[in-house]
């Protein structure tokens, strides 16, 4: 390909030099072999939910020979009688409503900790922080007791609640940071146009926000989808398990005998991810920069 | 990076002048009121906001801290109930064989998984951080494994890709090794989860590759005239510029490497089989919680971690006003 100017002349492309082919292509050549690495895990377990359950652990081939689609179907069939899709279901359900209450929640709190000016801002944001550091574990005994009083256990109640409540700090973190992009001018002219700060959030920053947004609720998703400590706290009716629960209790009961449906059931579980990641890819490697490495 | 909001700008003071009035006397009272209004409109819709922040701090973290610290200091048992026992939960951890086990087990990850995972995230980084055609498709490939790894199915994989005959025995039968699957061999079944937090380099490779982004090229170019090999580059000039990333992520890698869990209890469920070699602190917190209903021992637990935890963090920051170099703070 060569550059043709303004005025009609071209400047040919410069040939690239045989020392920077081979560069390239170790660049290539290493990167390539990372990769193969990463990937195998994967690759395995496509593999081998398409092998017979005698196969799968001793057959390391990664082409299955014969392919057989019978663990996908006694995956389909689920747990003592309940369908997969319900477990699908009760996951989707409890990553949604986790969705909805992480961007209404922390959206609302950066905006505060961010953009007001009020006494007891920086104490607040002080704890907003150091809850990003806090071992989680240690609230986790008197939590369960509290749900348990309210008879919220074995509903998911408890794995929600904190979403719309702004517990998750790395999120709150993350709006801040978003948030610092966005030029001061902006607010102090609604405000002298006489826009409320409520206003001034929801027709202004909120919508200006829309990155940030996109990113937090595709991570809050993939995050709750994966979440397992929570379902195995709270969680004990086989009927409200979500993919984590049913593949735990799958792993120590059927899975001993069904390798091939517990692959099969475990590759499905992960499809959810990764297509997601694969459609916003770009706003979560964008998302987890900024909130790393800015500020 | 600093952990401190940003300086906000002074109230609009000029709020009420701005509406073009000629500053009267009345005027300027008036003018006075509404500024005074509007910050107490602006203290208002700050509490407002925060008030779901505030009650759920309130209800579901300081509560509950502070309630698991007196918990620690009790023989609480979900169903039994307890009473007051001093520190006695605290001297009987010391005595608790399964505390020396946890501890170790725990602090052998931190100390293998954090630095292996940083050294080989920051090393494709360096490699990754050239623009040529392919980086973006490779960063996303690489990074990938991250949202997976923690979850409960690949926790299923790994165990049969470490399992007796599986493809790690047959791979390093190849080179002469006879120790099994990495999962029935307690002296081995620790590099499992290592592993599997190695395979998650990709998340501190895209905080490490932003920052690499970041780096004025000139500085490498000013070294290149010096004559500069590219050891000394790397050490004068990528280590100091990358040096608050590498805080970063150092902090919340081993922050997060105490915490693990899942993949923990999935391999080696509640003993922490095999001989308790994967028996990770959090793991035993859980059991003594929920399966033993012992409720103060595992406050008393779980303080210990926060101890940990703060502790290692506290020494964390101080190295880091050592060692970390921020570009454009020299003169403070």
């Amino acid at each position: 390909m060569s550059i043709k100017l303004a005025d009609g002349r071209v400047i040919p492309r410069r040939e690239r030099t045989t020392s920077e082919r081979v560069r390239s292509a170790v660049w290539h050549l290493s990167l390539l072999a990372v990769l193969a690495v990463v990937l195998y895990p994967a690759v395995w377990v496509i593999a081998a939910s398409l092998k017979g359950t005698t196969d799968i652990i001793t057959d390391t081939s990664l082409i299955p020979d014969p392919v057989t689609w019978d663990n996908f179907r006694s995956a389909f069939g689920g747990l003592t009688g309940i369908p997969l899709w319900r477990f699908f279901w009760n996951s989707t359900v409890i990553a949604s409503l986790s969705v909805i209450g992480i961007v209404m929640s922390c959206s609302i709190t950066a905006y505060a900790l961010g953009r007001l000016e009020f006494p007891g801002r920086k104490a607040m944001f002080a704890v907003v922080i150091s809850t990003l550091l806090l071992p989680g574990q240690v609230m986790l005994i008197p939590q369960y007791l509290i749900f348990s009083e309210l008879n919220m256990v074995n509903t998911i109640t408890p794995l929600v609640i904190g979403k719309f409540l702004a517990l998750d700090a790395f999120f709150v973190f993350l709006y801040i940071q978003f948030l610092r992009g966005i030029p001061r001018e902006l607010d102090q002219a609604a405000k002298i146009d006489g826009a409320g700060h409520f206003r001034i959030f929801f027709s202004i920053m909120l919508p200006l926000m829309r990155p940030a947004i996109v990113t937090s609720a595709i991570f809050t998703f993939i995050w709750s989808w994966n979440d397992f400590m929570g379902p195995l706290i709270y969680l004990h009716e086989i009927d409200k398990f979500p993919l984590p629960r049913l593949l735990q209790s799958y792993n120590n009961s059927e899975g001993i005998s069904n390798y091939g449906g517990m692959m099969a059931m475990t590759l499905l579980s992960l499809v959810p991810v990764v297509l997601f990641f694969l459609v916003f890819q770009k706003f979560l490697i964008k998302g987890i920069a900024t909130s790393g490495v800015k500020g | 990076m600093s952990a401190s909001p940003p300086t906000t700008a002074p109230p609009a003071k000029g709020a009420g002048g701005a509406t073009g009035a000629p500053p009267t006397r009345t005027s300027r009272g008036a003018a006075k009121r509404r500024a005074s209004a509007l910050r107490g409109g602006e203290r208002l819709a700050g509490y407002t906001f925060m008030a779901p922040w505030l009650i759920g701090t309130a209800v579901l973290t300081i509560g509950p801290m502070l309630w698991s610290l007196y918990l620690s200091f009790t023989d609480y048992h979900l169903i039994r109930g307890g009473d007051f026992v001093g520190l006695a939960n605290y001297t009987a951890i010391f005595d608790d064989p399964m505390f020396a086990r946890a501890v170790k087990v725990t602090l052998l990850y931190v100390v293998l998984a954090v630095p292996i995972k940083l050294v080989a995230s920051l090393a494709v980084a360096m490699l990754l951080a050239q623009n040529r055609r392919g980086m973006g498709f490779y960063r996303a490939a690489f990074y990938m494994p991250s949202l997976i790894a923690m979850s409960v199915g690949i926790a299923i994989v790994w165990k049969a890709l470490f399992s007796q005959n599986g493809p790690q025995d047959k791979f390093m039968s190849m080179f002469g090794w006879d120790g099994g699957g990495f999962i029935g061999n307690p002296s081995v079944s620790i590099v499992m989860l290592v592993l599997l937090s190695v395979w998650t380099f990709g998340a501190p490779m895209v905080i490490f590759l932003a920052g690499l982004m970041q780096v004025p090229q000139e500085l490498y170019e000013a070294a290149d005239v010096d004559g500069a090999s590219k050891w000394e580059k790397f050490k004068n000039i990528t280590i100091p510029m990358l040096s608050p990333v590498i805080f970063f992520n150092v902090l919340m890698e081993t922050v997060h490497a105490f915490q693990l869990f899942g993949p923990a209890y999935i391999i080696g469920g509640d003993s922490g089989a095999p001989a308790w070699s994967t028996l990770f602190y959090t793991v035993r917190i859980y059991t003594l919680a929920f399966t033993d209903f012992r409720m103060g021992y595992a406050s008393a637990w779980a303080w210990v971690l926060v101890l940990a935890v703060g502790i290692v963090t506290l020494i964390m920051f101080r190295a880091a006003g050592q060692l970390v170099y921020y570009a454009g703070e020299d003169n403070k």
